[in-house]
C-alpha cells in the first residue's frame, strides 16, 4: 500500500502511520532498527529503497528516505508511506525536502525514529566530509558510506580515513568480505609459514583494493604493495609471498577466482562482485564499532604504491603500472 | 579439525564479518536417490556453495546402485538444486561445484565398488585438493549401517592421518528403542570415535531453536519466572497436516512417538528446561542437556497420562483425505500410532510439580511446531469476578515453524467504560524465515559437520537417555489394544483431551 502525503508535516506522517497500523490490525511490530537513507531526489531513491527492502527481509526495519530536492524552491515536505508488498518486510517513508528544509533533514527524521531502536544512516551516493559530525550522522549509531559511489572514490576513501569515528563503515569494506574470508582460510592450511610481502592489484580507482591492502598490512605487518590493473575490473588479485611459495587469489574476469597455494591443486572459486543489497544486509548485522575496518583504513598509509591523491605517488605508481 | 597449528594472523575474534569457511574437504553421500538427499541435502550443499561457505575444490561423491556416470549424478544434483535450493541459481557457482562431483556405482556388499570409492577419494585429494578430509553421510536405513561401516573400515576410508579428519553423519531414527540404539551405537563406534559421529536432528539447526537459548539466557526478563513458582505447565507440540503418503511403508512399525517425540520433542524439552550452561561450548551445552534429560521422568499411570491415535478418513484443510489404514504400504491392522502424547515431569528443584505435555501427530489441524510455557494465574485478582471471566493464563509461546517467532499472551483491558479484562496476544516474528541470508537447518548443520563444530548434534548419551524415557510408554502401548481413531484435520483423539483434562488443564489450539 502506498499513501501520499503532499506538503505535509511530521506529525501528520506519524498520524498516518498509526492509522495504517490500526486499520491493518497489526498489534505488535518486530522492527529492529531505523534505517535512514540520505540521498538526492533522483533515480538513486528507488535503487536505494530496493536494496533496503531486500535487506529488511533479514532486518525488519523502518526506512526513512531523506531525499533532498531543489534548494531554490519554497520550503516544503512531501511524504510517501509504503507498507506491505511495496516495502519488503519494512515500512518505507520517503521524505522529499525542498527549499531551506533540504539542509535540515535531521529535524524531519527525529520525530519519526522508532523508539529505543538503533539508528543506521546510509549515504548511497556522496557522503558528508565527516559523517560522524553530520547532523543526520549524529543521530545514528552506525554510519554507512560508499566510497565507490563518489566521483573520486580514492579521495573519498582517504577522507573516510581522516574522519574515521567509531560506528563508521563503508560498502567498499563489505564488498571485500569474500576476498578476506578466502585469504584467511588459505592461511589455515600448511605450510604454516610467515608471509614476507604482499601485493594487491586492482583498478586504480578501486577503493576496495586499497582497503584490502590496508587490511593485509594491518594484520601481517609486512611490506604491502598496491599495483594497478585496467579500470572497471575491481580487485584483480592478491598475492601473499612466503618462502615456500605464494598464496595467490586471482580474479581476472570479476566473476571466478583462482586460488593457488603450495601443496594444493589450483582451485577455482565463484567470486562475483557483491550487489549492494548483500553488503547492506551484512552491514546491518552488526552495529558495534568495526575495529578491524578502522585498522585497515589507518594502515592504508603504510601501503606502497598507493595513490592517495598526492601527485608524487601517482607518478611513481604510473611508472610501475606501465606494461 | 580446521584449527590451525598456530594463530592465523588474518583471523581475529573481533572480525565478525568473516564467515567460517570449511577447510578443504568432501562429502560422500550414501543413498543419493532418497527424498531427503534430493530435497534437503543437495540443495543445502549448493546453498552453502552459493554463500561462499564451502572450500574451493569441494567434492561431492554419490554412491548408489545405479548404472551411472559422473554426469548422470551431476544431473540429478542439478535438478535437485534447481527445484529445491533456497538461493538463486548461479551458473558460475554450479560450474565450480559440478567440477567436484563424482559418482561410484555399486551395492553396499560389493567390495569392488568400495575399492573404487577409495580410489575416487584419493584422486579427489590430488585433483580437487580435498586434503584427505571427508564426511560420510549415511542417508540410508539403519539396517544398512553395519555393512557400509564395515566396508568403510575395510577400505581404510574410516581412518585418517594426523591432520586429516573422517566424519560420519547419521540421521534419525537412532534405533527404535534403547536396546537397538545401543546396538547401533556399538556398530558406529566400532568404526568411528564418538567425536567423529554427527547425529543430525534437523530441529536443532533451526534459528528459532537456537533462539530459545538466546531468549532464556541473554535476557533478564524471563529467567526469574522460568521455574515452578511461576510456570503452571509446558506444552510442546509438533503437528503436521500431511499424512503418510509415500512414507507409509517406512512409518508402519515406527509411529509418532519414535519418529518425533524421542528426538525432536525431547530435545526441545531439554533446551526449554535445562539449567544455564557455564558457556556455549559443546561440552557445557551437552552436559546441561544430559542433566535435564536424566531428571526427566514419565508421569504414571501411563493409562491416564499418555494417549495415542490413528487418523481416519476426513476433511483436512479443504481436501478429502483417506485414513491411515487406507494408505498404501500401511498394514490394515497395524497398531502403529500417528498421534502420540505423553506427560513428563522434570524432577529437579526448578521444575518440581510442573507437568510437560508433549504431543505430535500427522493429519492434525495445521502444520505447527511450538513450545508453549503456560504461567500460573495471578495469586490475587483485585477485580470483580465477572471482570476477569475471560482472562486466561499468561503464556509465552516459542513458534519453531512454520512462522518463526515468539508470542506472549497477557490480559488487557477491553476498551469501553466498564472494567473488563481479556486475553490479548503480542506477536513477534523476526523476519529471518524468508530471507536468502538465513541458513536453512540442513545448511547450518552440514557446515558444522565440515567445520567439526559439534554443539548442535546430540551425543549418544542424549539418544540413550531419550529412549530410556520413552521405552516404558512403547512397552505399555504394545500390551494395549490399538490406537484410538481421530478424524483427519482435528487435533487428535479424545483420549488426548482426557489425559490433559485430568490435570485440570486444556491443550492450546496452536
Amino acid at each position: 500500500m502506498i499513501v501520499d502525503l503532499p506538503s505535509t508535516t511530521t506529525s501528520a506522517v506519524n498520524h498516518a502511520l498509526i492509522d495504517i497500523r490500526e486499520r491493518g490490525g497489526a498489534v505488535a511490530l518486530g522492527r529492529v532498527l531505523t534505517l535512514v537513507i540520505i540521498t538526492d531526489d533522483s533515480a538513486q531513491v528507488e535503487h536505494s529503497i530496493e536494496a533496503a527492502n531486500e535487506a529488511s527481509k533479514e532486518h525488519p526495519c523502518r526506512v526513512l528516505v531523506v531525499a533532498r530536492g531543489l534548494k531554490r524552491a519554497g520550503t516544503r515536505l512531501d511524504a510517501q508511506i509504503r507498507v506491505g508488498g511495496d516495502a519488503g518486510a519494512s515500512e518505507v517513508l520517503v521524505l522529499r525536502l525542498y527549499g531551506p528544509l533540504a539542509d535540515h533533514g535531521d529535524s524531519v527524521v527525529v520525530p519519526l525514529l522508532l523508539p529505543d531502536c538503533p539508528v543506521v544512516a546510509w549515504w548511497p551516493g556522496v557522503a558528508p566530509p565527516i559523517p560522524a559530525q553530520d547532523p543526520l550522522g549524529k543521530l545514528a549509531q552506525r554510519r554507512i558510506t560508499d566510497a565507490a559511489a563518489a566521483p573520486h572514490p580514492i579521495r573519498a576513501l582517504e577522507s573516510r580515513r581522516v574522519s574515521y569515528a567509531d560506528g563508521d563503515t563503508d560498502l567498499a569494506w563489505s564488498r571485500l568480505t569474500p576476498w578476506r574470508a578466502l585469504l584467511a582460510t588459505a592461511l589455515d592450511l600448511p605450510p604454516y609459514e610467515d608471509v614476507d610481502t604482499v601485493t594487491v592489484t586492482g583498478a586504480a580507482d578501486n577503493p576496495s583494493a586499497d582497503l584490502l591492502a590496508g587490511w593485509l598490512r594491518s594484520r601481517l605487518h609486512v611490506p604491502v604493495r598496491r599495483r594497478t590493473s585496467p579500470p572497471g575490473g575491481g580487485i584483480s588479485s592478491a598475492s601473499l609471498e612466503r618462502r615456500g611459495g605464494a598464496v595467490e587469489l586471482v580474479r581476472p574476469d570479476g566473476k571466478v577466482g583462482t586460488l593457488r597455494q603450495p601443496g594444493q591443486p589450483e582451485r577455482r572459486v565463484p567470486l562475483r562482485r557483491r550487489p549492494v543489497r548483500e553488503c547492506l544486509a551484512e552491514e546491518l548485522r552488526r552495529l558495534e564499532p568495526d575495529e578491524i575496518y578502522q585498522a585497515a583504513l589507518q594502515a592504508m598509509t603504510e601501503v606502497n604504491g598507493r595513490r592517495s591523491g598526492a601527485a608524487k605517488s601517482i607518478r611513481s605508481d604510473e611508472r610501475q603500472g606501465a606494461p | 579439525m580446521s584449527a590451525p597449528h598456530r594463530a592465523n594472523p588474518l583471523l581475529d575474534s573481533r572480525d565478525k564479518r568473516l564467515p567460517r569457511i570449511a577447510g578443504p574437504c568432501g562429502v560422500v553421500v550414501f543413498g543419493v536417490t532418497g527424498d531427503l538427499s534430493r530435497k534437503k541435502l543437495m540443495p543445502a550443499i549448493y546453498d552453502l556453495a552459493n554463500r561462499g561457505l564451502l572450500p574451493p575444490g569441494f567434492a561431492l561423491v554419490g554412491f548408489a546402485r545405479r548404472d551411472w556416470a559422473d554426469e548422470n549424478f551431476a544431473e540429478l544434483v542439478h535438478d535437485a538444486v534447481r527445484e529445491h535450493a533456497r538461493t538463486p541459481f548461479r551458473e558460475e557457482v554450479w560450474t565450480r561445484l559440478s567440477e567436484g562431483i563424482r559418482f561410484v556405482p555399486g551395492s553396499f556388499d560389493d567390495d569392488g565398488a568400495f575399492d573404487d570409492l577409495a580410489s575416487v577419494i584419493s584422486e579427489l585429494d590430488q585433483e580437487q585438493g580435498t586434503g584427505g578430509n571427508h564426511a560420510f553421510y549415511l542417508s540410508i536405513p539403519p539396517a544398512m549401517f553395519p555393512v557400509v561401516l564395515k566396508q568403510l573400515a575395510r577400505t581404510g576410508l574410516a581412518t585418517h592421518d594426523g591432520d586429516q579428519w573422517r566424519r560420519v553423519v547419521i540421521e534419525k531414527p537412532f534405533g527404535h528403542d534403547l536396546r537397538s540404539a545401543r546396538e547401533l551405537n556399538d556398530i558406529v563406534s566400532s568404526v568411528f570415535d564418538e567425536e567423529s559421529v554427527f547425529r543430525i536432528d534437523h530441529y536443532l539447526g533451526k534459528e528459532t531453536v537456537q533462539n530459545i537459548l538466546a531468549l532464556r539466557f541473554a535476557n533478564q526478563l524471563y529467567e526469574p519466572i522460568w521455574n515452578s513458582n511461576y510456570v503452571d505447565h509446558v506444552q510442546i507440540t509438533m503437528a503436521e497436516d500431511i499424512g503418510l503418503a509415500g512414507r507409509a511403508g517406512y512409518y508402519d512399525g515406527i509411529g509418532a512417538a519414535r519418529d518425533v517425540i524421542q528426538n525432536h520433542l525431547l530435545q526441545l524439552l531439554a533446551l526449554t528446561a535445562m539449567e544455564e550452561p557455564l558457556s556455549f561450548s559443546p561440552e557445557s551445552l551437552r552436559g546441561e542437556k544430559i542433566k535435564v534429560l536424566s531428571a526427566t521422568k514419565l508421569v504414571e499411570p501411563l493409562d491416564e497420562t499418555t494417549a495415542r491415535g490413528q487418523y481416519t478418513a476426513g476433511w483436512q484443510g479443504g481436501t478429502k483425505v483417506v485414513g491411515v489404514l487406507q494408505e498404501s504400504g500401511f498394514r490394515q491392522d497395524s497398531p502403529t500410532e500417528t498421534f502420540a502424547a505423553i506427560t513428563l515431569s522434570v524432577d529437579n528443584r526448578r521444575w518440581a510439580g510442573v507437568p510437560f505435555f508433549l504431543r505430535t501427530g500427522k493429519r492434525l489441524g495445521r502444520r505447527v511446531t511450538e513450545v508453549a510455557v503456560i504461567f500460573k494465574r495471578a495469586p490475587h485478582l483485585p477485580f470483580e469476578k465477572t471482570t476477569t471471566a475471560e482472562l486466561g493464563q499468561n503464556a509465552l509461546v516459542i513458534r519453531i515453524q512454520p512462522d518463526e517467532g515468539v508470542t506472549i499472551r497477557f490480559g488487557s483491558k477491553v476498551p469501553g467504560t466498564a472494567m473488563e479484562v481479556r486475553d490479548v496476544t503480542m506477536d513477534f516474528r523476526y523476519g529471518m524465515a524468508f530471507t536468502e541470508s538465513s541458513p536453512e537447518a540442513y545448511e547450518r548443520l552440514l557446515l558444522d559437520v565440515l567445520l567439526g563444530e559439534p554443539s548442535l548434534f546430540p551425543v549418544n548419551a542424549e539418544v540413550e537417555l531419550s529412549w530410556g524415557i520413552l521405552d516404558p510408554v512403547l512397552e505399555h502401548w504394545a500390551k494395549q489394544n490399538g490406537p484410538e481413531p481421530y478424524p483427519a484435520g482435528t487435533w487428535g483423539p479424545p483420549s488426548a483431551d482426557r489425559m490433559i483434562a485430568k490435570t485440570g488443564r486444556v491443550w492450546r489450539r496452536p
